[in-house]
């Protein structure tokens, strides 16, 4: 066991040193100046100097690097060429953003999925599963950031109940925040749900057919309750699965609902600073989230593992 | 598997004229292909042409679909958007399965270093935030289909891949495998020949479903304003530019979404079709 | 269901406000002291000394920070932190008096001192002055008293006390500058109350204002990036005034809808089709004039602005002074473009036009697009995010044709530099420029004027399109904002609620 950690603990600080390298390079080849973007067209090559200067750019590549990486070890992202912050701040802020909208979205999803995908697993092949599956095709289809166009439409354009964009922050009360959340989760959350009602679906079915359940059925517990005791506590494993892949996909993957309702969230940060040139950000982030991809894959894999042993003779 | 599917052929046939989802996707899938190839050859005006004192008209007799903020054709816009639409994802599955599965496949084949590598890589590639870095590509190479299609191909890479890969290993330690090592059969030869066409109907599988997440990618990269540029007609951009006038003209938004859901739902149930018929496995569970 | 609990709460909220006025004795009919505006982007600081987005002044440029002079509604210069000035016989000394009580919000007096700091910050080596070219003139700045500042210059300037007005040369104190960026400390009216990043920046009144009372106690600038939510934050009343909107195809629903006014306005931005001039094809003076009667300015206007917009034929802005009305030059007429293009051999065209990200080139640029293919010009539409646009196109030249609008007042001397992006290098030009400069008779800068805009013209430097409309939506009850844009502000020294 011992020598597996030490190999793949090797391979993942190598993904890690690599994922740097690659960002890095990629900001090095970027064009845009962001001293230009800062002072404009009216600014003199002096001007431009000095502030490139202040912002470090004037040193040469390896020792910025070496700069950034040490900084980053030791938690420090750097401040933003932009909004002259600490980064790492910036982060903060905008996770309060992100992880609750993910959470919100996740929350609707399950609260949509499990009783749907439940009920047409009950009904198989009745009238009510062959409309559910349906609308889950429909829901997979639909894009969300049209489906996001079409609520600021119909919920804050036409019938003004909920804000069209932007967020007031969570000091300007849990309930003004929380509503401009509701219409970016419920555009993420109908194609997430559509997918989990089919997860769902499927595994309830799968476990229906196990013969614990024809045993409990055959001691004469009623259908609802097998179901309800035996059957589905079985079935959420696979959902939960799902679950935790949607939730790392909610958080990275609002870039574009967050643009659609201008949320000031994670994704909408890195958009912004990629067109603003604001490159300490670009990188810092981008790094953030390749590490916590790479370090969650590591701990699962060394979980594997450690309960499996024969998985250790593959590294 | 391989040795029943000669002769079930024609029951593959049979039962795939009975499937009623295989059937609905297949004949979406048809009638958007034969809309984006007739778009070649006829539409009904020129949807690069701009009219702007034709601006914003209602459906009518000469435009089934009435006209844009510019006057032209939504109707051709969206027959030719379905070009656009099709090629990217296409040529997208494409990268990913001509990279991807014969990477799965030496992964498998070789395992050791070279598969751990392969394999490696592939989570790497995964590691990344797609948008993002479609958004860096474009800022360095600009914007266009051909980024569009390698900014999708790069992620479909590491899928098939992993399909391939997952697929091959367990195929390694079947009899008819080992009996091919006997004869004295190299690996690649091996693989191209026992192991490759006993994983197809995996591999087609995956690439419908390849295909219906390009068309959704290919949208919201549009959409995002990082695939082909005007004059050429996308979906997503339409949708775009859509979005100030739904006040005006619903109808600029709800067309190209329409067209985007109906295309990504043919190309789900013909994928979902492919796998009833293709792998009885797959479909008993369901 | 979901929308009876909505109204529900809705109401409910209602009532608990209405009640809460009562008891608190809130006078109802009382004229509201706060206003929200919406603005489109979001500025990344707060420092008009060290950045060049037009946000950061249209937040704080006579709100929080103020100059000697400033810019007034109508682009004329008023006195402000100075109250009056005497140049001296040769134009090159300047005595500008300044005004006694004025201090800084951290409650440190404002004087001579500061006026140096400030000036000389601007002008030192290591500025990052976005527009250190205004202070290029200058070759010293002396304190006489703590009330009395001279500045000398290296030649006779007639526009200092006009460049003295840009946000650019607001007055910042050497206690304060180095923070100005987060929390900006100046001598105006309103102080930065707060600013949550991504969605709004607040302004409250500041006590011990030296000037005139602002009615407003409260000013919250709310960041809105999209028009369809602008459009609906306004319908909706979340904010008061959209000061510059961005949709001008939402704006007959707000003329029809009377809780609204609609001020069409100008602004200083003179939106061209550029073109390079330093190399092939637009080097030929045939192939610009080519282009220029291509271009249907009528249909543009219309297709991309929805109608707003004035028509320019040259690099001027129709309510300056000194306009001349040059749209006639070159009338809409494809034949003669084509005829053009054939006499010059230049018969099949393929460029590329890049455009910024705003909507007036995205829009415009792809309706120009048509015209010039109209004319067997075939366009390749390269869209850029401003990083690249002033790296590719401003800085290196690397490109054929590029629409945008040049926002900064005056500014007929981009011909006559050395090094301008649309790479013109006309030496008649730069003379009758330079007469302009050295010229002190103002009817005959006026004639000079008129002349310059007529040679340009006349050369076909670039086609001329419109100008950018300043498209300015408000609460019908809420007076006093700008119509106009002379520079990038909303003063709101004036604004305040009718009764």
């Amino acid at each position: 066991m011992l020598v597996y950690l030490a190999k793949r603990l090797a391979s993942l600080a190598a993904t890690l040193v690599i994922a740097s390298l690659v960002i890095f390079a990629v900001m090095e080849v970027l064009p845009g100046d962001p001293a230009e973007i800062m002072l404009g067209t009216n600014a003199r090559p002096d001007t431009l100097a000095a502030l490139r200067a202040d912002f470090g750019l004037d040193r040469p590549a390896p020792e910025r690097y070496a700069a950034w990486v040490a900084g980053f070890v030791q938690g420090d992202l750097g401040r933003s060429y932009t909004y002259s912050v600490p980064v790492g701040e910036l982060v903060a802020q905008r996770l309060w953003v992100s992880l609750p909208l993910a959470a919100i979205s996740l929350l609707l999803t399950v609260l949509i999925a499990v009783p749907v995908g439940a009920l047409a697993a009950t009904r198989r092949n009745g009238p009510a599963d062959v409309g559910i599956m349906a609308a889950t095709q429909v829901g997979i289809a639909v894009p969300n950031f049209w489906f996001a166009m079409l609520l600021v439409f119909v919920f804050a354009v036409s019938l003004r109940l909920l804000p069209a964009g932007g967020f007031p922050g969570w000091g300007a009360g849990l309930w003004p925040a929380g509503r401009s959340l509701i219409l970016p989760a419920v555009a993420l959350a109908l194609p997430q749900a559509s997918i989990l009602a089919r997860v769902m679906r499927s595994s309830l079915i799968d476990a229906l057919g196990e013969d614990y359940v024809r045993t409990a059925r055959a001691k004469g517990l009623s259908r609802s309750e097998v179901v309800r005791r035996h059957a589905l506590r079985n079935a959420l494993i696979p959902v939960l699965t799902i679950m935790g892949l949607q939730f790392s996909f909610l958080l990275a993957g609002t870039i574009i609902i967050e643009n659609v309702f201008f949320l000031p969230g994670l994704g909408r940060l890195v958009f912004q600073a990629i067109t603003q040139r604001d490159l300490i950000v670009v990188k810092s982030i981008v790094m953030l989230l390749v590490a916590s991809v790479v370090i969650v894959n590591f701990l699962v894999e060394v979980a594997y593992a450690a309960v499996d042993p024969r998985l250790r003779r593959r590294a | 598997m391989s040795a029943t599917m000669a002769p079930g052929r024609r029951r593959l046939a049979i039962r795939a004229l009975g499937h009623p989802s295989f059937l609905l996707g297949a004949a979406i899938s048809l009638v958007v292909a034969a809309m984006a190839l007739l778009s070649f050859v006829w539409t009904p005006h020129d949807p690069t042409v701009l009219d702007i004192a034709r601006k914003l008209q209602p459906p009518s007799a000469t435009h089934w679909l009435g006209t844009d903020q510019y006057g032209r054709d939504v109707l051709s816009m969206i027959m030719h958007g379905a070009v656009t639409s099709m090629a990217v994802s296409f040529v997208a599955v494409g990268i990913g399965l001509g990279l991807g599965v014969p990477l799965g496949l030496l992964a498998a084949a070789q395992r050791g270093l070279v598969g751990e590598a392969v394999m490696r890589a592939n989570d790497f590639v995964f590691a990344f935030p797609a948008l993002i870095i479609a958004i860096m590509l474009r800022d360095i190479f600009g914007p266009g289909a051909v980024n569009a299609m390698v900014a999708i191909g790069i992620f479909n890479v590491p899928v098939f891949a992993r399909l391939a890969y997952g697929a091959a290993l367990p195929l390694w330690t079947r009899e008819f495998v080992m009996a091919a090592r006997v004869a004295g059969k190299g690996g690649g030869l091996i693989t191209l020949e026992h192991i490759l066409p006993n994983m197809l109907s995996l591999v087609i599988v995956q690439a419908t479903i390849q295909l219906s997440l390009g068309v959704l990618a290919e949208a919201a990269l549009s959409y995002v304003g990082l695939g082909v540029q005007p004059p050429a007609p996308s979906w997503g951009r339409m949708l775009n530019e859509a979005q100030t006038l739904m006040a005006l003209a619903p109808r600029l938004a709800l067309v190209p979404g329409l067209a985007i859901v109906v295309t990504v739902m043919g190309l789900n149930l013909l994928g979902d079709g492919l796998r009833d018929l293709l792998d009885p496995r797959l479909a008993r569970e369901r | 269901m979901y929308r009876r609990l909505m109204q529900h709460l809705v109401r409910g909220t209602a009532a608990v406000a209405v009640s809460a006025g009562i008891l608190l004795g809130t006078p109802a009919l009382a004229a509201r002291t706060d206003v929200i505006l919406g603005i489109r982007l979001e500025p990344p600081h707060l420092d008009p000394t060290a950045g060049a987005a037009a946000a950061i002044a249209e937040i704080v440029y006579n709100n929080v920070f103020q100059g000697l002079t400033r810019i007034d509604r109508d682009g004329t210069v008023k006195p402000s932190l100075a109250e009056r000035w005497e140049v001296s016989e040769d134009g090159k000394v300047y005595t500008f008096h300044l005004r006694q009580g004025v201090k800084f919000h951290d409650g440190t007096t404002f004087d001579a001192e500061d006026v140096k700091f400030s000036l000389d910050r601007a002008r030192a080596a290591d500025s990052v002055n976005p527009q250190k070219g205004l202070f290029e003139p200058i070759d010293t700045v002396e304190v006489v008293d703590p009330q009395t500042v001279r500045i000398t210059l290296k030649r006779p300037s007639g526009s200092l006390p006009f460049n003295l007005g840009w946000a650019a040369a607001v007055i910042v104190a050497p206690e304060s500058a180095a923070d100005n960026k987060t929390a900006p400390v100046g001598t105006g009216p309103f102080k930065l109350a707060e600013w949550v990043k991504g969605d709004h920046v607040t302004l409250t009144r500041s006590d011990g204002y030296w000037g005139e009372p602002v009615a407003l106690e409260k000013a919250t600038f709310k960041i809105i990036g999209d028009p369809t939510a602008s459009f609906a934050a306004l319908m909706a009343g979340d904010v008061d005034a959209f000061p510059i909107f961005p949709a001008p195809e939402n704006v007959p629903q707000f003329e029809a809808d009377p809780r609204f006014t609609v001020v069409v306005g100008d602004t200083e931005g003179k939106t061209v089709l550029a073109m390079n001039n330093g190399k092939k094809p637009f080097d030929d003076i045939r192939v610009r004039r080519a282009v220029s009667h291509a271009v249907d300015r009528k249909a543009l206007i219309e297709g991309a602005m929805y109608g707003y917009g004035k028509p320019i034929g040259s690099h001027f802005a129709p309510q300056d002074k000194g306009y001349v009305d040059l749209t006639g030059k070159y009338p809409f007429d494809p034949e003669k473009a084509k005829a053009l293009l054939k006499e010059a051999g230049a018969e099949n065209l393929s460029v590329r036009l890049v455009l910024p990200p705003p909507d007036y080139a995205r829009r415009g640029g792809e309706v120009l697009a048509a015209q010039l293919r109209n004319v067997g010009i075939s366009v390749e539409i390269v869209p850029m995010e401003w990083a690249q646009w002033l790296s590719e196109v401003f800085r290196n030249k690397n490109f054929d044709m590029t629409v945008v609008s040049h926002v900064e007042p005056l500014d007929l001397d981009i011909y006559a530099r050395d090094d301008y992006y649309f790479g013109y290098k006309d030496p008649d030009y730069r003379a009758l420029y330079e007469r302009f400069v050295a010229s002190t008779d103002e009817s005959e800068r006026l004639a000079l004027l008129g002349q310059l805009q007529e040679k340009l013209a006349d050369d076909a430097v670039n086609a001329w399109l419109f100008l950018l409309p300043k498209i300015g939506i408000w609460d019908a009850r809420l007076e006093g904002l700008w119509e106009n844009t002379p520079v990038p502000a909303n003063d709101l020294t004036e604004v305040k609620w009718r009764e």
